[in-house]
């Protein structure tokens, strides 16, 4: 429980970030709340040289209505995505999803923008974004670059994001009252999901898996499914094809598959029922 | 108004919700250095070679030793104490706190950096290089038996000792003879990690002029690791003072002299420098010891009426590397519990214990007693599908007494059961657990299909604490007494000072022993002062552990109470110039009987006998009495549980809905403490039967180490407890107290197994392991719709 040895660096601005990023290349992590890296380092699991602080940027924690898309900022907390009543208008499944995220501790110091740059494919917060075809935008040297959430997640813990960029702000398309759920099963209230799914139904109905292969990914043959008018039993037997899972403690590859499967079902019949209830057909 | 019965709030409280009490970790003193841990990172191993000169170059680093520089050091009068020495031919490997020649368990310390801080002794000692030869490890408790590879290089056989306890063995074999109905169940207690909220800590404060020393440990037995530190280290023990500060949990872990807590009293000792160290929660895992880790075989024979003739039993107990402070007599706690609330005409008990390459088991939370109440309340629940009767049908036909009240009850495992009334605590907590209602929700699931299914689960249990009538403890070879030693004193100004010799560590002890003054001496709670759990205040004691504080510490206050009165009386009818016998003491106060206006405080009295300027002839001056007491017998508080849980068919999740539990422990002193204490009980006994286990591999390596993945549970997984008592007081003290320690997680685990078991017994399920994670219980469940086509 001991890190080894590190340099901290306090960024005052995101552009100070980057020139911390580019001047220690690779020995740098950027260090926001702290509940995916520092577990890590505590462990020597990590052992980053130089630690760059953009805990102090409060001017890019915000949930902002853009118009058509609700724009949060990377440094934004759990807790105040799980309270943004512009979230619980525009994009309820990302308010959903924050609310169950780990410990009231954690969700008062995680951050979207670390969760989404740790690539942990056991996070929540990283299926949110893909089901609700978010834009991430990420600031480097040469300027900023928008990255869809479908190509940000590249493997294990490993994203599109070079070593750099800061994750600056995710945009988030408004979801019209089109129905949504969040279904994730563990063991204990705090841990990571065994198995987690984030459905978001609207005119392209998105179904991503938390914690089914070595990345966030989305089931594909389920959306297809469901866009082509399967029932929610039928989608949902496809709901783990293409994954490869991991194997822990807790499930082997083959009750993954099944909980895949438990999750989505489930999922597609409270995401109808909202959409139902809000007056939006199950699928357009 | 009687201060005993109060729910009064704990008066340590608001010091420990501060952040104003303090812990080992919170003493600083100059000079000190920390120690860093090299462990062993495999679990059987010869040492190679270890390379120390990279960490002894880094900056900050005072030493490195070596397990092979501490021996030819000369620090070790002894190797760490075995206190239970069960059978004279026991195996009893050499445990010395550092390996020299050969490791024996993950987590076992190889070296020891000292540096001037904990983050230089942490990365000197990843810095130390050890070259290990894997040597064949021995797993688990299977391999240990099957005896293919041998734990320790010097020992021929896995095998530890064998203890037996057959009162009569004909009457049992008869009584398998004659049976009607016969169940035999295998039952796996693994090995759990005991997570105080505190880790362990040390910190040895030398005198290098004085000669003495002063051990600052998060301990639950300061009184005990005096000795056993001079045992060990060969320091005079009139040179040693041992404080135990505020204490964050034991729960068994913190009953131990270990070779970390050693290696910093030695070191101290020998460098005249001050020496800490503090656990981290991932080390723990390793190097603290663990609780469990049983296989138990019980078979039940009863006759046609579902009435038990004979109760056998045999357990293989995992010891671990070595045998730590009480760690071969944990299995042993529980062989007279074994035949649970019922009247069992004939009983056997056998345990064989076995060395593993794994860490070592010792007390946790229960100590032998979880166990035996795990296998007789699954096996009576067997029992009742045999007979074809309800669980708490087969309870009732079986309890002791038929049910009603008894006093000093000689049972089948030869003790006698101080008290018990065992119907009427059933009846309430069917009540209070609205048991018809609950069945009839199963029956309507059932009938319905639905996949998430309700079970019920009963555990009636017994145990056993009050640790211990002296002689009792010597007729199983365990190495100390059971008594408690109390002083208490009233001062000038009439407040009142109690010494006691328990140790506490979150029971509440200061206010508990407050109100027992209080009544005692007819004075308010807040005037009295408790001082303990420092070896320089409190000379004698035994400490806590075992549910004993207050059936045999809290007793022995209450008597030295009776002492001080008396005394007092003496003086007050000198005073008063009254005859002794004519005085009565009311409210806190004397007077002659028939006349209470005239009277005198007992305050009064107090400072009279510190002036003494007015005493009797050959009446000593001050109020201050001890009593060491030694109690008679052990006290058996018993209750009922019930746990409600519904078990999602389709993802395998459990989830305990509902928990009602009516415990009796006796009479309640702070019914409020008794509530605390049953809550937390029982969370970690539900954390046995859902959650928690330590996962080795082949190897001999712990995959869950961190707390990450080693399921504690938290309030979010736990519903709210319903609780009540019934009150049968024991016949072994004055106070008629029992103890409440431990009794819920006594009960808990069984009523927890015993619910799911329930609820999945339309698909032919009969038994899980625990923990019922839901990858276990979901492959229950797809296995018996495989080969039954399903229930529901």
């Amino acid at each position: 429980m001991i890190p080894a040895p590190f340099d901290l660096v306090t960024a005052d601005s995101a552009e100070a970030a980057v020139a911390a990023l580019v001047e220690h290349g690779d020995d740098a992590k950027l260090l926001a709340g702290g509940h995916s890296l520092l577990p890590l380092m505590k462990l020597r699991l990590a052992a980053p040289a130089v630690l760059v602080d953009i805990g102090r940027l409060r001017d890019r924690s915000f949930v902002r209505d853009d118009g058509a898309h609700v724009t949060v900022g990377a440094l934004t907390r759990h807790r105040d995505l799980e309270t943004s009543p512009v979230l619980a208008e525009h994009a309820p499944l990302l308010a959903a999803v924050a609310a169950q995220i780990g410990d009231p501790a954690v969700r008062h110091r995680g951050t979207i923008g670390g969760s989404l740059a740790h690539g942990d494919p056991a996070s929540d917060l990283p299926a949110a974004v893909l089901a609700l075809g978010a834009v991430l935008v990420a600031v480097g040297p040469g300027g900023s670059r928008e990255i869809p959430a479908e190509d940000f997640f590249h493997g294990f813990m490993d994203t599109a994001l070079h070593a750099d960029e800061m994750l600056t702000e995710i945009r988030i398309p408004k979801t019209a009252g089109a129905g949504w759920s969040f279904q994730k099963f563990n063991r204990r209230a705090q841990d990571w999901a065994i198995v987690g799914a984030a459905i978001q139904l609207g005119p392209t109905p998105r179904v991503a898996l938390i914690n089914m292969d070595m990345q966030p990914l989305r089931a594909s043959a389920t959306e297809s499914a469901v866009a082509g008018g399967a029932s929610p039993a039928e989608a949902a037997a496809v709901a783990a094809e293409g994954c490869s899972p991991p194997e822990d403690l807790n499930a082997d590859a083959a009750y993954r598959r099944h909980l895949a499967q438990v999750m989505v079902r489930r999922g597609l019949v409270e995401a109808a029922g909202r959409s139902a209830a809000s007056g939006q057909s199950t699928v357009t | 108004m009687s201060a005993i019965g109060t729910p009064m709030k704990r008066r340590e409280d608001p010091r420990l919700l501060t952040g104003e009490a303090k812990y080992v970790d919170d003493i600083q003193v100059p000079g000190q250095l920390w120690m860093g841990m090299v462990r062993a990172t495999v679990a059987h191993a010869t040492i190679a070679a270890i390379d120390t000169s990279a960490a002894e170059a880094m900056d900050g680093v005072f030493a490195v030793y070596t397990g092979a520089d501490l021996q030819e050091m000369g620090l070790w009068g002894a190797p760490l104490p075995c206190a239970w020495v069960v059978t004279p031919d026991m195996a009893n490997p050499a445990h010395y706190p550092t390996a020299v020649d050969e490791v024996h368990h993950l987590g076992e310390i190889v070296a020891v950096v000292l540096a001037d801080s904990r983050y230089r002794a942490a990365d000197a000692a990843e810095a130390v290089v050890v070259d290990y030869a894997e040597l064949a490890a021995v797993p688990n408790l299977d391999a240990a038996m099957a005896g293919a590879a041998v734990a320790h290089s010097s020992l021929s056989t896995n095998h530890a000792y064998h203890w037996p306890l057959v009162p009569d063995p004909d009457a049992l074999e008869a009584a398998f003879a004659n049976a009607a109905h016969t169940v035999t169940a295998e039952f796996v207690q693994q090995r759990l990690i005991p997570a105080a909220m505190e880790p362990r800590g040390v910190l040895a404060v030398p005198s290098p002029y004085g000669g003495d020393i002063t051990l600052y440990s998060s301990t639950q037995v300061p009184h005990i690791l005096k000795v056993m530190v001079a045992a060990t280290t060969g320091i005079s023990e009139a040179k040693i003072r041992v404080v135990a500060p505020s204490v964050g949990g034991g729960f068994g872990a913190k009953l131990n002299i270990n070779p970390d807590e050693m290696l910093a009293v030695a070191l101290a000792h020998r460098l005249g420098r001050p020496v800490r160290w503090t656990e981290s929660r991932t080390e723990a895992a390793g190097s603290t010891h663990q609780g469990r880790g049983q296989h138990q075989r019980i078979e039940l024979a009863a006759d046609a009426g579902g009435k038990l003739l004979g109760c056998r039993v045999h357990i293989d107990a995992d010891m671990g590397a070595y045998m730590m402070l009480i760690t071969p007599g944990v299995p042993l706690l529980g062989s007279f519990l074994y035949t649970g609330v019922y009247d069992v005409p004939a009983f056997g008990f056998t345990c064989d214990g076995w060395f593993t390459n794994l860490t070592p088991t010792d007390a946790y939370r229960g100590a032998g007693r979880p166990e035996a109440s795990y296998a007789i309340e699954r096996a009576m629940d067997l029992l009742a599908a045999e007979v074809g009767v309800g669980p708490d049908e087969i309870r009732r036909r079986n309890f002791l007494g038929g049910g009603d009240r008894f006093e000093n009850l000689t049972v089948a495992s030869t003790l006698v059961f101080d008290s018990g009334h065992y119907g009427p605590n059933l009846d309430r907590a069917l009540e209070l657990a609205d048991y018809d209602g609950l069945r009839a929700e199963q029956q309507r699931r059932r009938a319905a299909g639905e996949p998430v299914q309700l079970g019920i689960g009963l555990c009636t249990y017994v145990e056993i604490c009050g640790l211990a009538p002296s002689r009792a403890l010597g007729g199983l070879n365990y190495g100390a007494g059971g008594w408690e030693h109390a002083v208490v004193r009233m001062l000038p100004t009439g407040k009142v000072e109690v010494v006691s010799g328990s140790t506490p560590h979150g029971q509440g002890h200061e206010t508990t022993w407050s109100q027992i003054v209080a009544d005692k001496l007819g004075i308010d709670p807040a005037d009295v002062t408790v001082l303990h759990s420092d070896t320089a205040i409190s000379p004698l004691g035994l400490d806590t552990y075992g549910s004993r504080s207050l059936a045999v510490g809290g007793v022995a206050i209450s008597m030295a109470c009776d002492k001080v009165v008396d005394k007092a009386k003496v003086i007050a009818a000198h005073l008063m110039e009254a005859n002794v016998d004519d005085l009565v003491f009311e409210n806190g106060a004397f007077s002659v009987a028939g006349t209470p206006a005239a009277s005198t405080p007992i305050q009064a009295v107090a400072f009279a006998a510190f002036t003494a300027h007015n005493l009797p002839d050959g009446v000593e001056p001050n109020l201050q009495e001890q009593v060491t007491f030694d109690p008679p017998n052990f006290a058996f508080p018993f209750g009922t549980h019930v746990a409600v849980v519904e078990v999602d068919t389709e993802t395998g999740g459990v989830r305990l809905v509902g928990y009602t539990a009516v415990d009796d422990c006796g009479t309640q002193i702070n019914p409020l403490i008794v509530e605390g204490q049953v809550h937390g009980g029982i969370v970690q006994g539900v954390a046995q039967a859902l959650w928690e286990g330590v996962h080795y591999d082949e190897d001999g390596i712990i995959k869950n180490p961190s707390l990450m993945d080693y399921l504690v549970p938290s309030a979010a997984e736990v519903p709210s407890i319903r609780t009540d008592s019934t009150v049968t007081p024991s016949t072994s003290n004055p106070l008629g107290v029992k103890g409440v320690g431990e009794a819920g997680t006594i009960g808990s685990a069984a009523a927890v197994m015993n619910a799911i078991c329930d609820a999945l017994s339309p698909f032919g399920i009969a038994d899980l392991p625990m923990p019922a994670s839901p990858q276990t219980v979901w492959r229950a469940v797809e296995s018996a719709r495989a080969t039954t086509g399903g229930a529901s």
